[in-house]
Formats: structure tokens, C-alpha cells, sequence
């Protein structure tokens, strides 16, 4: 089983390190990012399966980091936590390509499942975009 | 809203902390009341009240007058009648004198043929007398025998001698019959005097009564001692004294008002009788003149009356309409005011809520985690695996969370303000849905549903999910009410608003007014320590601000709790 590589970013580090921790147990390759900037960052140096953001954040908030990592690589799953769910911004979360909406505190349980289906997804994306280019690659250089 | 108005009947029973204001405000309307109706009633009614004085004074001034008049002249009539009938006796006395010498005057068979003469054509005449200047009585004739007295020393003697003339107080003469006696002075041609005098009946009452029944008076002759000289009406009879005071007459008819000792106001008119000592005196009933005017007067005061009475119950109408209307409006104005007042202090409650029920998710997340991680190292670490308290400790921690994180998420659910398109909905259909839920429940409870909701009830407007937590949130708090048997009553029913009202009336234990005050807040629960978070009603009261509508609340102690809530119908979205 291939493990997931998780990228969590929140700004309550405490929360992060407990939750990568605990991933980790479960068999899942976590990095932990305290703020959007460096999990931007963190994202375009290393490749993840899935990112769990905070919706909630000083600087830049979550839908704004959820529109620039979609920007950056479409592919990748994105898990929104937040204190405070409301139907219109899990709405507007979905709309702008976020995979899931999940309140605070989050069951574990629950969220490593989603974290699952999200990877899962992820890697029909990759194959698919993988098919299209050796398609590509076949169709453009016929031996 | 229902409760508000709890409160307001509360606080006029004088318990409440409002007590004072509304009983103030309740007292302004009885003044407001009261001064705009003196004082339209006083601008209404005066002028017409001091018309009428007015015009009472003026006539009856000028009716007085005339009736002075009146009397006045009837006095004249009278005292010219009276002056004839005396001018007569003395124009007879005098021709008697005139007509025969001294020396056949003394004879006194030719004297009493002449008083036969005069008694046949004047008739009255009862003797006569000839008296000499030195006062010694002649001659005489009648039924006295009166012949050789002097009379030097009477008055009447000097009056005569003096004024040429002499008319005497009436007095009872023969058979007791009252007499006047005139006395004539005569010059002869040799220049000597001599005095003819005769005793007459007195038949001036006969003339006066006439007056009286002419008129609705009294009539008399008075001397200046007030010795009446005819009967009177009022004073009594003839030679008796009369109480009456008369200023000094003269040649001039005088009136004057006098009040008898029964109250009764009089106008007397009175001249004094030339060469007599009599005063003539016209007396007419003051009331009596007047009667005419003054049932004429109380016709009119009758009206004025009637048309005061009138003016008053109109103004009095006008007015309590419009300071009940005023009254009504400001209830209703104080009301909305209360409504919006609570509205607001709900929806501050509900961002407060919120924002903390958001604040605590993210440290109730780490906790979360952190007690997560201890009990994943106790799975991984033999060690922490044998420690059993340490895992109960952390079980206990991870359920407080959900605990918590239940309370937050109910926190936020009432606070949320989404908006989702609302749809119309079958009342009747949400309802039985709910109640599929309750049923075994109430089976269980033994407690009786009775549903009264019309077929024809318009569909309201909202939606379907949070429409169903209302009526769950309240049903489930009606069956908390009541422990064991009841009555679960629903009906609805058509408003003159695009609203639908439902009554959800439950026979159970009731809410005291303290509380029913603050039902709708978040937490505030009277069975904490059994589970309840204090916020079903709060939701619910959240839910039904969502779907447009309004919910009330009212309660009686040991009689039952009736939520009263408006639901918006498909009515208003045509409007």
C-alpha cells in the first residue's frame, strides 16, 4: 500500500504537530507547515497527495490559499478544516476545487479516510494525465 | 410577541420592574383624557352658557321694567277712579252748600230732607252734620243725635278749617259698618265759615276690587300709619295694621319692590290720595307677570339643556376615541419596539455565540489531537498499554471534547444564518412527518395528539429540513413537559397576515415568568443536570427567524406551555 503524503497546514502548530504525529502512526508521510506562505513553499518544493488547510489564518486565509495552490497544481487534493462550517463557504470551497469540508475537532478516523479517497483520487488524476501523455507522445512521434 | 406581553401584563400588576413608567403612561392617557375633554367641552360650552345668562339678565330686566309699568299704570287707573268717586261725594257737599243758606241748613227737617236727597241719587250717605267756625255742631242729621257737640279741638276740625277740606280715616260707624266721613269748609258771602260734614259707606273697596280681579294683584288704601283703610289680599283687613314700609308718597305714582314674609316678591306701586290720608297701593305678584316668560325660560334652559347634554356626549365620544386610538397605537409602537428590541438582542446573542463557538473549535481541535496522540503511544508503547487509568483519563478527555464540540456546533447552528430558496410546503405533510418520529414516544408517555389543521390552509414558505427541526425541537420539549399523560394539542389556522399561525399547546408542567422571560436564549435550561445543553429552543427560536416567521411563547404554571409560531405563507410571495 502506498503510503500518502499529507501536507497539513494550519497556523496552531500544537494542533499540526499532534495531527502529524498521529498520521504518521497510521502510516502516512505528513509535513506540517504553520502558515500559507511556507506551505505554498513547502508544496512547490515537494510533492504531496493531499494538503489539509486551514480555512482560518492570519495573513492569508484559506480560500486564498486554496485558489493559488489549485492555480499551481490542479491535481492536488485539498481538505478544508474549520472552526466554524457554514454551508456557503463550504459551498464556495467546493466551487473553487477543494475536494472536502471538514468542521473542527475533526475525528481522525474520519478525516484519514478522506485523506484515503483524496489520494486515491489523486492518483486516477496522475494516470490519467500520465495516459494522455504517452498518448501525446505516441500520437506526436510515430516510430 | 407573547412573552413581551406577559411581561407587560406582569408589570401592571405592579411586580415588574417596568411598573412604574407603565402605570405613568396609563395615568397620561387618563389625563390626556380628561384635560382634552374639559377643555374642549369648556370652549364648547361656556359661550353658549354665558349667552344665555346674558340674555336671562336682559329680559328679565326689561320684563321687570315693563311689569313696573304696569303696575304702574293700573295705580294711576286706580288712584283716578278713587280721586273721581271722592271729587263726586265732595262736588255733591259742595253743591249742597252752594244751593242752601246757613240759616236752612240749621233747620234740620230741611237737612235730613236733603240727606234723603243725597242718599237716593249718590247713594252711601248716613248722616250729615253742619258745624259753626267756633266747632259747635249746628245742625244734624241721622241716626245719632250727635246736634250741639263741639268739636273744636279735632283734628279734622283744624284740618278743615285750614285746608279748606277734610277726608277722614275709615272707621266703624253704624251697625258696624266701616265709614269715611268728608268735611267741607264754606265761605258764606258775609264772610264767615262754616263746615258741612258727612259720614259716607265706605264703598272705595268695591272700586279697588274691581282692580283686583282685574288683575292677579292686591289693591288697597293705607293711612300713614299703616292702618289699612281697605282689606288687603296680603295684609289683612280693614283698619287692621299692615307690615308694610312705605317710603313717603306724594303726587307722583312711585313703584318699589317689596318681599313678603313668605318669600314672595312683590312690585308695588303707590300714590297718595290728594285732601285724604290715604295711600293707595297697587300690589302685583312678581312671579305671577313673570310666569309666562319663566315657562318660557325653563322651555329654553330645557333645550340649552339637551343641547349641552348633546355637545358633551360627542365630545366625550371624539375624545375617547381618539385617546384610545392613540393609546392603541402606542401599545402597538411600544410593542414592535419590544419586538425589535428582542429580535436584536437575539441576533447579537447569535454572533456571540458564534464567534465563540468558533474561538473554542481550535483549541478544543488541539486538545483533540493531543489526546488522540496519547492514546495512539499507549497503542504503539507496551508500557502506557498496561496503564488503564491513563487510557480511561484520555477516553474521558476525548469525550468532553465531543461534548464540547456538540455544544459549539449547536452554538453555531444558531447563530448560522444561511440562506437557502425557500419552498412551499404542506404544513399538514412536515407535520405528520415529525410526529411518525414521536409517536411511540407519546404511545410510551401515554399522552393524547390532537391535530387541527385545516385542509384549506395555505401553503407556507420555507424550508423543509429546518421546519422539521422546529416542530421536532418543540414537540420533544412538549413530551419533556409532561412526564406521564397529557394532551399534545396542534392547530393552525388562516391570519388576516400572510401568515399561518400554529398553536402547539401541551397540558404539562408550565413555565414560571421568570423564565419564560429568557426561554429563547442559548443555555438558559432547567433540566441541565439532565443532559439538555440549553440550546434546543434557541435554535429553534433561530430556525424559525430563518423561515420569516415569528415564534411566541405562552405559559401557565401547572396548566401548560402553548408556543405560538407564524409561518410565512406562499400568499405573502405573490405580494
Amino acid at each position: 500500500m502506498s503510503d500518502e503524503k499529507v501536507l497539513i497546514i494550519d497556523d496552531e502548530q500544537e494542533f499540526t504537530q499532534a495531527l502529524a504525529e498521529r498520521m504518521t502512526t497510521r502510516g502516512m508521510t505528513v509535513s506540517t507547515s504553520s502558515s500559507a506562505i511556507e506551505g505554498l513553499k513547502n508544496v512547490e518544493e515537494h510533492s504531496f497527495d493531499v494538503v489539509v488547510l486551514d480555512l482560518q489564518m492570519p495573513e492569508m486565509d484559506g480560500i486564498e490559499t486554496l485558489k493559488v495552490l489549485k492555480k499551481k497544481k490542479p491535481e492536488l487534493q485539498v481538505i478544508l478544516l474549520t472552526g466554524h462550517a457554514t454551508v456557503e463557504k463550504g459551498i464556495e470551497a467546493m466551487k473553487l476545487g477543494a475536494m472536502d469540508l471538514l468542521e473542527k475537532p475533526a475525528d481522525l478516523t474520519t478525516l484519514t479516510e478522506k485523506i484515503k479517497k483524496a489520494q486515491a483520487k489523486k492518483m486516477i488524476l496522475v494516470e490519467k494525465k500520465a495516459e494522455e501523455r504517452i498518448k501525446d507522445i505516441m500520437e506526436t512521434r510515430g516510430w | 410577541m407573547a412573552q413581551e406581553t406577559n411581561n407587560t401584563e406582569k408589570k401592571s400588576q405592579g411586580t415588574g420592574p417596568g411598573t412604574k413608567l407603565l402605570i405613568g403612561e396609563f395615568l397620561n392617557y387618563r389625563r390626556i383624557w380628561l384635560l382634552s375633554f374639559v377643555l374642549t367641552a369648556a370652549f364648547a360650552i361656556i359661550p353658549v352658557i354665558f349667552f344665555a345668562v346674558l340674555d336671562y339678565n336682559l329680559t328679565q330686566r326689561s320684563l321687570e321694567n315693563d311689569a313696573e309699568a304696569r303696575a304702574s299704570r293700573l295705580a294711576s287707573n286706580t288712584w283716578r277712579s278713587l280721586a273721581f268717586f271722592l271729587d263726586e261725594r265732595k262736588n255733591a257737599l259742595n253743591y249742597v252748600v252752594q244751593s242752601n243758606s246757613f240759616e236752612q241748613l240749621e233747620n234740620t227737617p230741611q237737612l235730613t230732607e236733603i240727606l234723603d236727597f243725597l242718599h237716593e241719587s249718590f247713594g252711601g250717605f248716613t248722616d250729615i252734620g253742619i258745624i259753626d267756625a267756633t266747632g259747635v255742631q249746628k245742625a244734624y242729621a241721622g241716626p245719632h243725635g250727635l246736634a250741639g257737640r263741639n268739636y273744636k279741638d279735632q283734628q279734622w276740625f283744624k284740618d278743615t278749617m285750614t285746608h279748606g277740606i277734610s277726608v277722614s280715616d275709615v272707621f266703624l260707624g253704624f251697625r258696624n259698618v266701616p265709614h269715611i266721613s268728608i268735611a267741607l269748609r264754606h265761605t258764606t258771602p258775609d264772610n264767615t265759615y262754616f263746615i258741612i260734614r258727612a259720614t259716607i259707606e265706605h264703598q272705595l273697596p268695591k272700586i279697588l276690587s274691581e282692580v283686583k280681579t282685574s288683575g292677579n294683584g292686591d289693591a288697597f288704601l293705607i293711612n300713614a300709619r299703616g292702618v289699612l283703610q281697605t282689606p288687603s289680599h296680603y295684609f289683612g283687613n280693614v283698619l287692621e295694621k299692615a307690615n308694610i314700609a312705605l317710603p313717603l308718597a306724594t303726587e307722583q305714582t312711585r313703584t318699589m319692590r317689596i318681599t313678603l314674609e313668605n318669600r314672595q316678591d312683590l312690585i308695588a306701586a303707590f300714590r297718595h290720595i290728594p285732601d285724604t290720608p290715604f295711600i293707595l297701593v297697587v300690589l302685583k305678584s312678581q312671579k305671577e307677570i313673570m310666569s309666562p316668560w319663566h315657562h318660557s325660560q325653563v322651555t329654553l334652559i330645557q333645550y340649552l339643556g339637551i343641547s349641552i347634554s348633546v355637545v358633551l356626549l360627542w365630545i366625550w365620544a371624539v375624545t375617547t376615541y381618539f385617546v384610545r386610538r392613540l393609546q392603541l397605537l402606542d401599545r402597538k409602537r411600544s410593542k414592535y419596539f419590544h419586538m425589535a428590541e428582542y429580535e436584536n438582542k437575539m441576533a447579537s446573542i447569535g454572533r456571540l455565540a458564534a464567534g465563540v463557538a468558533h474561538e473554542i473549535n481550535n483549541p478544543l481541535a488541539i486538545i483533540n489531537e493531543k489526546a488522540g496522540l496519547i492514546k495512539d503511544m499507549a497503542h504503539f508503547k507496551e508500557e502506557l498499554k498496561k496503564d488503564t487509568r491513563l487510557l480511561e483519563t484520555v477516553d474521558v478527555i476525548l469525550a468532553s471534547v465531543k461534548r464540547c464540540s456538540r455544544i459549539t456546533r449547536q452554538l453555531l447552528s444558531f447563530g448560522r444564518q444561511t440562506q437557502t430558496a425557500p419552498v412551499p410546503l404542506i404544513l399538514k405533510s412536515v407535520l405528520d412527518e415529525v410526529l411518525v418520529f414521536l409517536i411511540k414516544e407519546a404511545q410510551l408517555k401515554n399522552i393524547f395528539i390532537d391535530i387541527d389543521v385545516p385542509d384549506d390552509l395555505p401553503q407556507v414558505v420555507g424550508n423543509r429540513g429546518k421546519l422539521q427541526q422546529v416542530l421536532l425541537n418543540i414537540v420533544n420539549n412538549a413530551f419533556a413537559a409532561m412526564p406521564k399523560d397529557g394532551r399534545l394539542s396542534v392547530s393552525a389556522q388562516k391570519t388576516d397576515d400572510p401568515f399561518v399561525r400554529l398553536d402547539i399547546r401541551d397540558s404539562g408542567c408550565g413555565i414560571s415568568p421568570e423564565n419564560l422571560k429568557h426561554i429563547f436564549e442559548p443555555f438558559f435550561s432547567t433540566k441541565t443536570n439532565q443532559g439538555g445543553t440549553g440550546l434546543g429552543l434557541s435554535i429553534t427560536y433561530g430556525l424559525v427567524q430563518e423561515l420569516g416567521g415569528r415564534i411566541n411563547v405562552e405559559s401557565k404554571v401547572n396548566e401548560g406551555t402553548t408556543f405560538i409560531i407564524y409561518l410565512p405563507t406562499t400568499t405573502q410571495k405573490e405580494e
